[in-house]
């Protein structure tokens, strides 16, 4: 009896189980226990979220296997880790670590303006980030397992997660009104490999789960990305930069679930202290825009 | 037959669809008046702690004991077969479980993603073709009690075989996703096998 391991279908097997779930950067073991707690369906283990990221400027790395492996004992859950755009050696040393997913992450500094890492060539699946359709397709052309719209991390507005997952959606119901043979054109357009977009056009949805990511702060932000076709949403500094991270946590896993009942987001959204402070989008100056990174 | 997927969380729309494919008509449920309207429920793959949490707090957790415990025909992947282990391994602190089939289950038993995996196995269910099962963080049954019968094992690395699909009474466990590939023949065998016979026996009572 056979037993194959880091097929296609494992990989994104993987992503389907995390649906409906809420994924949180945690950077200690203790924040790691706090979100299993509150029950995150996984953590995104990282040195500094990416508000302080941006507060502190300077280059963006993967984190230290010490702290990952920290985080790994302390909870049950999956554990996922950050390496940076391209750096397919900071990816190898991850999947020695045994983590359960790697986020190839415009969240830190890019390693390769040019090229992605080929992913194909890991046991270990992939998330990326994505602003459109086409980014997405090209992301799992090189082997992408799942994919996250981009927001802007560590801003805690959600504008830009919102505009991502229209235009995403928008040109998934674009692509399924199409003939077929004007689809040749709308790959050429999208820079994407035309066998994955006949195959959303024919499907209606991307081939691997599609969650969202970036300035999600509040469980009605949750919703309002599930509402939108999120199959799950990451949160990042929302969460342990918030008053009082473990209730929010909560609450965001709740309001997850039941995006869709008004009454159960009332109830989940009282008395939760103070959210993130937050920075607006359209203040930062373009070169710290994280979510333009990545192409 | 009106059969519901527990939708709190994981991947609740693919077993939706294997058991339209085997001609029932599921729901969703998410609520206790969603559970009052099923006859059968599928429990699907996902994280253990965040669904027994969330069923715990919007308050099924008891109510699905107790209709598991009046004979609801129930089956589990993965996830699922955690939560209607009676007793589990490698549990948070304070972790909750549906329970009701007697057996003990140890959680990520094959260890991390790097070692998710397909296999081809047999299934003990009378037929001859083997099944094609998706392991993903899977566990495993370590222990079982006398009335729970073994219908499928897998062989760890250390040359140790394991329970990976149980059946107790009208309850079925598996630590695979046959949701996952397009073969139906899990849920068929729930369907037919398990959940049909034991409503006929229910309203013939």
């Amino acid at each position: 009896m056979s037993q194959v391991t880091g097929t296609g279908r494992v990989k994104r097997g993987m992503a389907e189980m995390l649906k409906g779930g809420v994924i949180m950067d945690v950077v200690n073991a203790e924040q790691a226990k706090i979100a299993e707690d509150a029950g995150a369906v996984a953590v995104m283990a990282l040195e500094r979220v990416p508000a302080d990221i941006r507060a502190e400027g300077g280059v963006a790395r993967m984190s230290d296997p010490d702290m990952i492996e920290k985080i790994q004992a302390a909870v049950s859950i999956p554990v996922m880790a950050k390496a940076r755009i391209g750096h397919f050696v900071e990816a190898r040393i991850l999947e020695s670590l045994g983590v359960d997913y790697i986020d190839e992450s415009e969240v830190l500094t890019p390693a390769d303006y040019e090229n992605h890492i080929d992913k194909w060539d890991f046991k270990v699946p992939f998330v990326c980030g994505a602003t459109n359709l086409g980014e997405a397709l090209r992301r799992i052309n090189e082997g992408a397992a799942m994919i996250r719209s981009k927001g802007e991390a560590g801003t805690g507005d959600v504008s830009n997660a919102m505009q991502h997952m229209r235009k995403i959606g928008g040109e998934i119901r674009r692509l399924s009104s199409m003939r077929e043979d004007e689809l040749y054109v709308a790959a050429k357009e999208m820079q994407a490999p035309f066998e994955l977009v006949k195959e959303v056009a024919a499907n209606g949805k991307l081939p691997v789960v599609l969650f969202t990511a970036g300035g999600i702060a509040t469980p009605a932000d949750a919703a309002l990305m599930m509402s939108m076709g999120a199959d799950g949403v990451f949160i990042g500094s929302g969460i342990f930069k918030s008053g009082n991270p473990a209730q929010r946590a909560a609450a965001c896993v709740k309001a997850t679930t039941f995006f869709d009942d008004a009454k159960v987001l009332a109830q989940v959204s009282r008395g939760l202290g103070e959210a993130m402070v937050g920075i607006n989008v359209a203040d930062l100056p373009a070169p710290h825009r994280l979510a333009e990174r990545g192409w | 037959m009106k059969v519901g997927v527990l939708a709190l969380q994981g991947d609740v729309r693919e077993h939706i669809s294997s058991l339209i494919a085997c001609g029932v008509d599921p729901i969703s449920v998410r609520r206790i008046e969603e559970l009052r309207s099923v006859e059968a429920l599928v429990i699907p793959g996902g994280e253990s702690t965040t669904i027994a949490q969330l069923a715990e707090h919007y308050e099924l957790l008891q109510p699905i004991r107790t209709r598991i415990s009046e004979g609801m025909p129930t089956y589990g992947s993965c996830a699922g077969m955690i939560l209607l282990a009676d007793r589990v391994l490698d549990a948070i602190d304070g972790q909750k479980t549906f329970g009701g089939l007697d057996i003990t289950v140890r959680r990520n038993a094959f260890g991390r993603q790097v070692d998710s995996f397909e296999s081809d196995i047999d299934f003990n269910d009378g037929g001859k073709e083997k099944v094609h099962a998706v392991f993903i963080r899977a566990p495993w049954v370590e222990e079982i009690g006398k009335d729970i019968s073994v219908l499928a094992t897998v062989t760890s690395p250390d040359g140790q075989s394991h329970p990976v699909a149980v059946r107790g009474g009208n309850l079925l466990a598996t630590s695979f996703h046959p949701e996952l590939t397009g073969d139906h023949r899990i849920h068929h065998y729930f369907i037919e096998e398990i959940a049909r016979p034991a409503l006929v026996r229910g309203r013939d009572r």
